[in-house]
């Protein structure tokens, strides 16, 4: 249910040529996601999905669009490579998912690994009972430091980039 | 933005409810679901709320965009330096379990610190964005 409602947004993003729509499409397309995590029972993901997705990357597209035009240009002509490229990604992906284990299948391979240990040994180790903080911040504390760093090196990549508004008060003072 | 007084109205009642609900996902998040990413993009949120209801001058002189800018780089480093001072107390980088005399102790304190980084740099990195964003003319 949650996936066709899904589909049918992409589909009408990929439609409409009003941009302003698109992005509240986007907008709800990244609640959907949010509600089909959290259907998943993944919380943790669903929570960041329907802050960043619905609520912070809506209002950036809106400050661009603000920025840019507000309809989309009509593509100069058809051709049939993207549309090639789009079904055979696809085409792999699902040939992919086939030998994956059932979907909550206890003796998948991803249960065998280090899941056990996590849920058996952290709240002696840890004491924390969220069990996804401590894998997050403790037995995984190395990926959680290169994800800030990722998300560090994006802000400073937009500082370098757009300047971080400085510029534009310098113009506004320049113009009184 | 000088006419939208039911927005205005509504927006100061959920900026602060929504700063607070950042703060409790931030320190609740050993008990219950949240942590550092997701109480630093809500704060976030409530922060760009206020810059596109009041305006991204009167927000950017509540959050002044050098001190956001310090603070991107404060989480980052907040979360390493817990890293380092593991190491100094002769653990290994990042093992909290030497930051207390009890390991379960010292396991929380590392586990808070570092969801502190997380949520003070994601913060900032959100609302610096948003003001890099806002803050150009239109080309």
């Amino acid at each position: 249910m949650l996936l066709s409602f899904l589909a049918t947004t992409a589909i009408a993003v990929v439609v409409l040529r009003d941009l302003f729509a698109v992005v509240m499409l986007f907008g709800i397309y990244s609640l959907l996601t949010a509600s089909i995590f959290l259907v998943l029972d993944a919380v943790d993901v669903a929570f960041t999905e329907a802050a960043v997705g619905a609520g912070i990357s809506t209002v950036l597209m809106l400050a661009t669009l603000a920025l840019t035009a507000r309809t989309e240009k009509k593509p100069r002509q058809w051709s049939p490579l993207p549309l090639v490229v789009v079904m055979i990604t696809g085409a792999t992906l699902i040939y992919g998912t086939l030998d994956m284990p059932r979907y909550g299948d206890p003796s998948a391979a991803i249960h065998q690994h280090v899941a056990p240990r996590y849920i058996n040994e952290s709240p002696h180790e840890t004491g924390i009972p969220n069990i996804v903080t401590s894998v997050l911040a403790s037995y995984r504390g190395y990926d959680t430091l290169g994800e800030v760093a990722v998300i560090f090196t994006a802000g400073v990549g937009v500082m370098v980039l757009l300047g971080a508004g400085t510029r534009s008060r310098k113009k506004k003072g320049e113009k009184s | 933005m000088k006419h939208h007084l039911v927005l205005r109205v509504v927006a100061k009642l959920l900026i602060p409810l929504i700063l607070l609900f950042a703060l409790y996902v931030q320190f609740h998040g050993d008990y219950g679901p949240g942590g550092g990413f997701q109480a630093g993009v809500i704060f976030g949120a409530g922060f760009i709320l206020y810059a596109l209801v009041f305006g991204v001058d009167t927000a950017t002189a509540v959050a002044r965009p050098p001190v956001v800018r310090v603070c991107v780089a404060l989480g980052l480093l907040l979360f390493s330096g817990v890293g380092v001072v593991s190491l100094l107390l002769g653990g290994r980088y990042l093992d909290y379990s030497v930051l207390a005399d009890d390991p379960v102790r010292g396991q929380h304190l590392g586990i808070l610190l570092i969801e502190l980084g997380v949520g003070i740099t994601v913060a900032a990195v959100m609302v610096t964005i948003f003001f890099a964003f806002a803050g150009r003319e239109r080309a």
